[in-house]
C-alpha cells in the first residue's frame, strides 16, 4: 500500500487571500457610510461603477493570459483597488471618469505590471493621479457637506444622482464646492483664527472641519477593525500620521496668515486616514519589514504635509504614496530585521561569503 | 515561578492533544517480523554483527557502533534474523536502507543483564559508555547521539543543562503521556545526567504550559533536587532548541555555535527516560512511547513501541482507515513527513504517527500571488523575512538569500501556515538551500580544479625556466671561452661587427630564392580563386557570394602581379 507524499508543513491555518480582501472591503463601510451621510449618493455611484468596470477589465486580462476566471477573480484584489478608487473620487464625478480611473488602474498599473502581487505602485492611487492630472476640474469639484445646504435644498436623491453622473448635467451650484483643505489653501493672507471665523467649512464644525472629520473618523475606525484582525500591524499607519501631525506642530506658526494649519485639522481632513490605513498599508507596493514600514510611512506623512503646506495640490496622499511606492525597494535594502542568532541587522545588498 | 522570555513570531494552531491522551501508554502486540534500520541515528549507521538465521535475544546488540559519532543497534525482542537487506525507512525522500530483519519467536526473552544502582560513584566516562553501548540518540528528533553530546570536551564546561519536555507541535503527547506516567524515572535520569556533566548549576526542564498534569506529576519529584521546572505560555514552535534556549535563559545561540559554546545541553525527555532505563536497568534504547492519533485512526493512543514495528502494525491496531486518511505523517503536522510505505518501522525518533482524516488535514489548496501582506513575517520564530525569501527563491538570487540569512531558517512552517496565499513556502526555502549548498560544492570544485591546473602551469613554466637558465650558464660558458682565446685589439671588433652586419644580410640569391617562393603561391591562390569563382557561377550561386569570390580573385590577382614586380626588381 501507497501514500501520498507531501513534505511538511502539512497543517494550515484558516486565513487566505479572499477573506482578507473581504475584511479590508468591510472595513470600508463605516468611512462609505459616513461619506455618503455628508455629500450623497455620489461615493456609492463610484465605489459601484468603479467595481463593475474593475472586475471587468480584470476578467479581459486574465481571459487573455488563458487563466482560470474563477480563482483569480476570486481573490477580491480588483474589487479592493475599485472601492479605494471610488472612495477617493469626488461624488457625482461623470461616469467616465470612474471608468477611466478604474480601468488605468486595473488595466496599466496592476496587470501590464504582472498582476496582484507584482504590481510597484498602489493601483488606486495610478488611476487616482492619472485623474486628477487629466481631469483636474471634475476632480477638484466637491459635493457640499450636508450640514451647510441651505434650508429646503438636499443633496440630489439616487435617480437624480444617477442622472448627473452618466449624463454629465451639472449640479446646481450650490450642492458643490471646495474642500477644507482647499479652500484653506486659498484664504491666504488670513490668519487661522480668522478662516475658522469666516468659513463655514471651518465654523460650523466639531473639531476639524464639516463632515470630512466623520469621513476621517469612519476610515479611522474601519483602520482599526483592521488593525485588531491583525491584517497589517500598527508601523506604518501610526508612523505617517505621527509625522502629519509632528510636521503640522513645528510648522503651526501660531496660526499667522503663513500657517498650514493645525495638526488636527491635517489628520482629520481630506484623505489623512483613508490614506494612512487603507492605501499605505497596501503591502505589496509598501516596504516589507516592519522597520522598513515605519520609514516608510513616515516619509508619506512628510510628503503629504510637505505637497498640502507648499504644494501645488490641497492634498497629497496619492502623490506622496506614488513617491513612497518607488523608495520601498531602497528601504527594504536597509531595514532587515536582525535575525536569531546573529549580533547584528544585515543589509540586503551584502554579497555572499566565499 | 521562574522567569521566562517571548520568542518573536509564533503560531497557536489547534492543539489537538486531548484525543490521545484519553487512556494510558499502551502496549501493542509484538508484531511478527520487526525490521530495524541500521541508521536510526545522525552520523554513520551501525555495522550489523549478526547473520542471517542466527538467534537473538531481546536487548542482544545486533550492530556495531561506527565510530565517534555513531551508535549500535539492538534487537528488541527475542527471534531468529531473516534478512539483512535494504527496506523503506522513515525518511522524508521515502528511501531505502539495510534493515535487518527479526522474526519474533514469541518469547520475549532477555538477555541476562545487570544494572548500576549507585550511579553516582560511577565515573562520568563510564556512564557515557554505557549510554553509547545501549544505542542512545537522541529522541526529539534530529537523533544525534547523546553521549558524543554529553561530553564536550573540559575547555567547554557545561553550567546549564536544559530538558525539553516543550513538545509544542499539535497531536503529540508521547512526552506528556511519559512524564505524567513515568516522572519519577525521568527526575532519576536528569540526575543522572547532572553527575555525567558535573553537576551544572542550572538544570532547567522548560514545559509548555498546556500540560498541567505533567508538571503536577514532575513537581514532587524535583523538590529539593535543584531541579527548575520552567513553564512558558504554549506556542508553537517553542520546542525547536534555539527557541527554547531562549525562553528559559534568555540567551540566544549565536548562529554559528552549538550550545555547549554556550556552555548548555539541551536534551529531549525521551532521551532522558532511555537513559535512566539503560543506565539503571541496563536495557538499551529498543523501545519509545509514540503517538499513534489522527481521525483516521478509532483509537487515538500513546503506545510503547518497540523499535522495528512496522508502521502498519501500529495502524492496524488502531483500526486505521485508508479511504479516510489523507496522508500518513511520521512526526507532527508541522514539521513531520509523510510516509510513502506503511512498511516503514517506528524508529527511534519516531514521536507520533499521525493518520488525519481529509477534514483534518485537507489536500493542499492552490498557492495565489504572495501579496507581502507580512503574516509570515510576524509569525517567524527567526525575524526572518519569509515573503522576501520567497521573492528570492524564485528569482534564484542566492547572495540576496544568504544576506536574508536563508540558513537561520528551521523548517518550523510557521510561515507557511499563517500564509493566506497558501505558498509552500518551507518547500522553496529547502530546495534554495539545497541549491547554495550545490552551488558551493560546485565552487568548492571547481576552484580545486584551477588551483591544480594554476599549479601544472606553473610546474612547467618552472622547468622551461631552469633549462632556458641552463642554456643560458652553456651560452655564457662558450663566450668566455671564445673571449678568453681570441685577442681584444680594435680591428678584431670592427671586423666581427661588420661580420654580424654581413650575417644579418641575406645574399642575393636567398632573397631570389625567397621571392620566386612568393610568386609561386601568389599563383597558387589566383588559381585557387578562380576555381572558387567558376565553381560558384556554374552552381548559379546568389550574385552577391559570386561578387565577394570574384573580389577575392582580383585581391589575389593583385598580390600576384606585386610579387612578379618585385622578383623582376631583384633580377635587374
Amino acid at each position: 500500500m501507497a501514500f501520498k507524499q507531501v513534505t511538511s508543513p502539512h497543517a494550515h491555518g484558516a486565513q487566505n487571500t479572499a477573506k482578507v480582501m473581504q475584511l479590508v472591503l468591510w472595513s470600508t463601510l463605516p468611512g462609505l457610510i459616513a461619506l455618503s451621510w455628508h455629500f450623497g449618493w455620489g461615493s456609492l455611484i463610484n465605489v459601484v461603477l468603479a467595481t463593475v468596470t474593475a472586475i471587468a477589465g480584470e476578467a479581459l486580462v486574465i481571459r487573455l493570459r488563458q487563466r482560470s476566471l474563477r480563482f483569480y477573480l476570486g481573490d477580491y484584489s480588483a474589487v479592493v483597488t475599485a472601492v479605494l478608487l471610488g472612495l477617493a473620487l469626488p461624488p457625482l464625478c461623470p461616469w467616465w471618469v470612474v471608468v477611466t480611473g478604474s480601468l488605468f488602474s486595473i488595466l496599466v498599473a496592476k496587470q501590464l505590471f504582472g498582476g496582484l502581487g507584482y504590481n510597484p505602485f498602489n493601483p488606486a492611487m495610478v488611476g487616482y493621479v492619472v485623474l486628477l492630472i487629466s481631469f483636474p476640474v471634475q476632480m477638484t469639484t466637491w459635493a457640499t457637506p450636508l450640514a451647510l445646504l441651505p434650508e429646503a435644498v438636499s443633496h440630489p436623491d439616487i435617480i437624480e444622482s444617477l442622472k448627473i453622473v452618466f449624463t454629465s448635467a451639472m449640479p446646481v451650484d450650490a450642492v458643490t464646492g471646495a474642500t477644507p483643505l482647499d479652500s484653506f489653501k486659498h484664504s491666504q493672507g488670513l490668519t487661522v483664527d480668522q478662516i475658522y471665523q469666516q468659513n463655514a467649512l471651518f465654523k460650523q464644525a466639531t473639531f476639524a472641519s464639516v463632515g470630512w472629520e466623520w469621513v476621517n473618523v469612519g476610515f479611522l475606525a474601519g483602520g482599526l477593525i483592521m488593525l485588531k484582525s491583525r491584517l497589517f500591524t500598527w508601523h506604518g499607519p501610526i508612523a505617517m500620521l505621527a509625522t502629519l501631525a509632528l510636521m503640522s506642530v513645528v510648522f503651526w506658526d501660531s496660526g499667522s496668515s503663513q500657517s498650514p494649519g493645525s495638526a488636527i485639522m491635517h489628520l482629520f481632513s481630506g484623505a489623512s486616514m483613508m490614506g494612512a490605513f487603507f492605501i499605505l498599508t497596501d503591502p505589496v507596493s509598501s516596504a516589507v519589514s516592519n522597520r522598513g514600514r515605519l520609514i516608510y510611512g513616515a516619509l508619506i506623512g512628510f510628503l503629504v504635509y510637505i505637497i498640502r503646506a507648499w504644494g501645488n495640490y490641497p492634498d497629497a496622499v496619492a502623490f506622496a504614496v506614488l513617491l513612497a511606492n518607488f523608495s520601498a525597494p531602497f528601504i527594504d535594502n536597509y531595514t532587515l530585521p536582525r535575525t536569531y542568532g546573529h549580533i547584528d541587522r544585515r543589509r540586503a545588498t551584502e554579497k555572499a561569503e566565499d | 515561578m521562574r522567569k521566562t522570555w517571548v520568542t518573536p513570531g509564533g503560531i497557536h494552531p489547534p492543539e489537538n492533544k486531548q484525543q490521545s491522551l484519553t487512556q494510558s501508554i499502551g502496549e501493542p502486540p509484538i508484531p511478527e517480523k520487526l525490521v530495524v534500520p541500521l541508521g536510526q541515528h545522525m552520523g554513520a549507521p551501525s555495522i550489523a554483527c549478526v547473520k542471517v538465521d542466527d538467534t537473538v535475544l531481546k536487548g542482544q546488540k545486533i550492530a556495531d557502533s561506527a565510530g565517534l559519532v555513531s551508535v549500535p543497534t539492538h534487537a528488541p525482542t527475542s527471534g531468529t534474523i531473516t534478512a539483512i537487506e535494504e527496506r523503506p525507512v522513515a525518511h522524508s525522500s521515502g528511501m531505502m536502507a539495510l534493515c535487518i530483519e527479526i522474526s519474533n519467536d514469541g518469547q520475549d526473552q532477555w538477555l541476562p543483564r545487570e544494572g548500576i544502582s549507585d550511579f553516582e560513584h560511577t565515573s562520568p566516562s563510564a556512564l557515557l559508555s554505557i549510554i553509547t553501548e545501549a544505542g542512545i540518540a537522541g529522541m526529539g528528533g534530529a537523533g544525534f547521539p547523546t553521549a558524543v553530546k554529553l561530553n564536550p570536551g573540559f575547555q567547554r564546561p557545561i553550567d546549564t543543562l536544559i530538558i525539553n519536555a516543550a513538545e509544542c507541535e499539535p497531536y503529540i503527547t508521547a512526552d506528556d503521556a511519559l512524564i505524567r506516567e513515568r516522572a519519577e524515572e525521568i527526575v532519576e535520569g536528569i540526575r543522572i545526567l547532572s553527575h555525567i556533566l558535573g553537576n551544572p548549576d542550572n538544570i532547567l526542564i522548560g514545559i509548555e504550559d498546556n500540560k498541567p498534569e505533567a508538571i503536577a506529576a514532575l513537581r514532587p519529584h524535583i523538590q529539593d533536587t535543584g531541579i527548575h521546572l520552567v513553564s512558558f505560555p504554549t506556542k508553537y514552535p517553542s520546542g525547536g532548541e534555539k527557541q527554547l534556549i531562549y525562553i528559559v535563559t534568555g540567551k540566544e545561540l549565536p548562529n554559528d555555535q552549538i550550545p555547549a559554546d554556550m556552555g548548555m545541553v539541551c536534551v529531549n525527555i525521551g532521551t532522558i527516560y532511555a537513559i535512566k532505563r539503560a543506565v539503571v536497568d541496563a536495557e538499551p534504547l529498543i523501545s519509545r512511547v509514540t503517538t499513534v492519533t489522527g481521525r483516521a485512526c478509532d483509537i487515538n493512543r500513546n503506545y510503547d513501541v518497540l523499535i522495528g514495528t512496522p508502521v502498519k502494525h501500529l495502524l492496524a491496531h488502531n483500526n486505521f482507515d485508508q479511504q479516510a486518511c489523507s496522508r500518513v505523517i511520521m512526526g507532527g503536522p508541522m514539521m513531520g513527513f509523510s510516509l510513502t510505505s506503511e512498511d516503514v518501522p517506528i524508529v527511534k525518533t519516531s514521536n507520533c504517527i499521525l493518520a488525519p482524516s481529509y477534514k483534518e488535514i485537507p489536500e493542499d489548496e492552490p498557492a495565489q500571488p504572495c501579496i507581502r501582506c507580512g503574516m509570515c513575517a510576524e509569525a517567524c520564530p527567526a525575524s526572518l523575512l519569509p515573503q522576501q525569501l520567497l521573492w528570492y527563491s524564485q528569482a534564484k538570487d542566492h547572495d540576496r538569500l544568504q544576506a536574508h540569512n536563508l540558513f537561520d531558517c528551521i523548517e518550523c512552517g510557521a510561515c507557511s501556515y499563517v500564509c493566506p496565499s497558501n505558498i509552500p513556502l518551507v518547500q522553496y526555502y529547502r530546495n534554495s538551500k539545497s541549491e547554495i549548498k550545490k552551488a558551493q560544492q560546485e565552487k568548492i570544485k571547481s576552484d580545486q580544479a584551477r588551483e591544480r591546473f594554476e599549479f601544472h602551469k606553473q610546474r612547467i613554466e618552472q622547468v622551461e625556466q631552469e633549462r632556458e637558465a641552463k642554456r643560458a650558464a652553456r651560452r655564457e660558458a662558450a663566450k668566455q671561452a671564445k673571449t678568453s682565446t681570441t685577442s681584444n685589439s680594435a680591428a678584431d671588433i670592427v671586423a666581427a661587427a661588420q661580420a654580424r652586419a654581413a650575417a644579418k644580410k641575406m645574399s642575393p640569391e636567398q632573397e631570389q630564392a625567397k621571392l620566386e617562393r612568393a610568386v609561386a603561391s601568389a599563383e597558387m591562390r589566383v588559381q585557387k580563386a578562380q576555381q572558387k569563382l567558376d565553381s560558384a557561377v556554374a552552381n548559379n550561386d546568389t550574385e552577391e557570394k559570386i561578387n565577394i569570390l570574384s573580389a577575392a580573385l582580383n585581391g589575389a590577382q593583385q598580390k600576384f602581379d606585386k610579387a612578379k614586380a618585385r622578383l623582376a626588381e631583384q633580377l635587374n
